[in-house]
């Protein structure tokens, strides 16, 4: 029944090794570039708030579909950005990881920020009191709380986000799903087989990481 | 505005809230004189690459809007379907049985963990060797099973963490006056959760629509993002152009829907039906993907 797997035509743990790069690249991109975007929201500048509030909003209602593919149709085959990569393996890895990274980022922001939300106002007025700046309320005093209270969403959205990384398929990066939709069309008598070898696969990469970080969650919850 | 974070500016920080804005501002101004340079410079600004969206009525009744159709079509059909599915699950994963419990929960966490896509190039797969489903309908019934499939499962989540969210009153007070577990569900529990779940259901809804798109990048599906490359061919290589009003008019329709969200969470919360609780939106989403 899993013939296919023994005929050495497929690189399925290839395949796989290819998804987990591109959810950890994207997993630390997004993570950066969420904190950026939620001390923006939250700052004292005007015109950095209404940028990541405006950035936020118009990105998380696009589909992360038309945001890699217009990674790779706009900024790549027709602008000719190629983010340092010179063959078309590496662009499309490295786009997908722009495009994940770009979409991603605006969930950690919201995550964060319900989480800044949790923490109590006294700690902020307390910080203010000690004569702290905005910086450094927010980063001694308010996100090393928040980032304890949101490792559970946190969790969730990189679990979301590995799952994601399917749909860098559409750019042909040769990721699981991308492997997946040739094999389902050669091994046609094996449908049921090969979906559930790449099924077990997604369990295995998403279900850790759940249960990790729910535990991590309990650990460094913040006890008030 | 001011916020807990920081004080009520003074002049200094006046002064220094000035510069970070000019600065920021320039950064911004940078990057976008960058891009439109390198876009001028690729001939993507030119006027016949963008005016056939405002001047050619052809673009519009050939490609896009039958594109959004499709969209639209697909994901309420999915939503149809998924929505009294998900109901049952949800309920199913409350029952007293553990032999309904069980199997409830093992289907919901198994799709759950799946990713949409993988469904799909299954579902597709599957309707071309077991079915006799013509080949143009395929990728639109591939696209609705995926979507079916993922969404019930993540709606059956909603329904169960919106039936717990109600207070254990409200299954006290009915076993007293003499309902059955039947009854009590029907009549006490769902119509209370179905108000606190509301904004949630609609959240998903906006999942839906995004995911819609997959169908198009992978399956042939002709749904909106799929038009972007018959637009691209016809109109003279306008990809950005043509990506920008797709992912617009994306925009417009989930941003029609979370506004919709809103407004009927504000309206729960303040009506005077139903208890007030409303499950958090923010929590499914997350759970639900980011969603692609």
């Amino acid at each position: 029944m899993f013939d296919f797997l023994d005929s050495g035509q497929y690189d399925l743990l290839g395949a796989f090794w290819t998804t987990t790069q591109l959810a950890v690249y994207s997993a630390i991109g997004s993570l950066v570039w969420g904190t950026v975007l939620v001390a923006m929201r939250v700052g004292p500048v005007p015109v950095m708030r209404a940028f990541a509030t405006g950035y936020v909003n118009v990105v998380r209602n696009t589909p992360l579909t038309v945001v890699v593919v217009a990674c790779s149709l706009g900024l790549n085959q027709t602008l000719r950005f190629s983010l340092g990569a010179d063959n078309f393996e590496d662009i499309g890895f490295r786009m997908a990881v722009l495009g994940l990274v770009a979409y991603t980022g605006t969930f950690v922001c919201e995550a964060l920020r319900s989480g800044i939300n949790t923490v109590p106002v006294g700690q902020a007025e307390a910080a203010r009191a000690l004569g702290l700046s905005f910086l450094q309320v927010l980063t001694l005093i308010i996100l090393p709380q928040a980032f304890r209270s949101v490792v559970a969403p946190l969790a969730n959205v990189l679990i979301a986000l590995t799952k994601n990384t399917t749909v860098a398929a559409a750019i042909g990066v040769t990721e699981a799903a991308l492997l997946m939709s040739e094999m389902v069309e050669n091994e046609a008598d094996a449908l049921f087989a090969v979906f559930a070898v790449f099924a077990f696969g997604f369990i295995v990469l998403t279900l850790p990481t759940g249960l990790l970080l729910g535990w991590v969650s309990k650990r460094v919850a913040v006890k008030r | 505005m001011t916020s807990v974070l920081y004080d009520a500016p003074g002049p200094r920080a006046k002064r220094r809230n000035i510069l970070y804005t000019v600065g920021f501002l320039a950064v911004l101004a940078v990057v976008a004189w960058w891009v439109l340079g390198v876009m001028a410079e690729r001939d993507q600004l030119a006027s016949e690459k963008w005016s056939p969206f405002v001047t050619d009525a052809k673009v519009w009744t050939t490609f896009l809007l039958p594109g959004l159709g499709e969209t639209l079509k697909a994901a309420g059909i999915s939503m149809l379907i998924a929505l009294p599915l998900g109901a049952a699950l949800g309920i199913g994963r409350l029952s007293d049985h553990a032999w309904v419990r069980i199997p409830v929960g093992a289907v919901v966490e198994f799709f759950r963990a799946i990713p949409v896509l993988l469904l799909m190039v299954f579902a597709y797969q599957a309707f071309v060797q077991f079915t006799t489903i013509e080949s143009d309908f395929r990728p639109m019934y591939a696209v609705i099973t995926g979507l079916v499939l993922y969404n019930a499962s993540v709606i059956a989540e909603i329904v169960r963490a919106g039936i717990l969210s109600l207070p254990n009153g409200q299954t006290d007070a009915a076993k007293a006056i003499g309902m059955r577990k039947g009854q009590a569900m029907a009549h006490v529990l769902l119509p209370q959760a179905v108000t606190a779940m509301l904004p949630a259901l609609v959240s998903q809804l906006v999942v839906i629509v995004k995911d819609t798109a997959l169908g198009g990048a992978l399956l042939g599906f002709s749904e909106l993002l799929y038009q972007n490359r018959a637009i691209t061919a016809n109109y003279g290589a306008n990809t950005i152009a043509a990506l920008t009003v797709i992912a617009l008019i994306f925009i417009l329709v989930n941003f029609a829907l979370t506004s919709f969200a809103s407004w009927l969470e504000g309206r729960i919360r303040r009506g005077k039906k139903g208890t007030g609780t409303v499950v958090d939106t923010k929590a499914v989403e997350a759970g639900a993907a980011g969603a692609p």
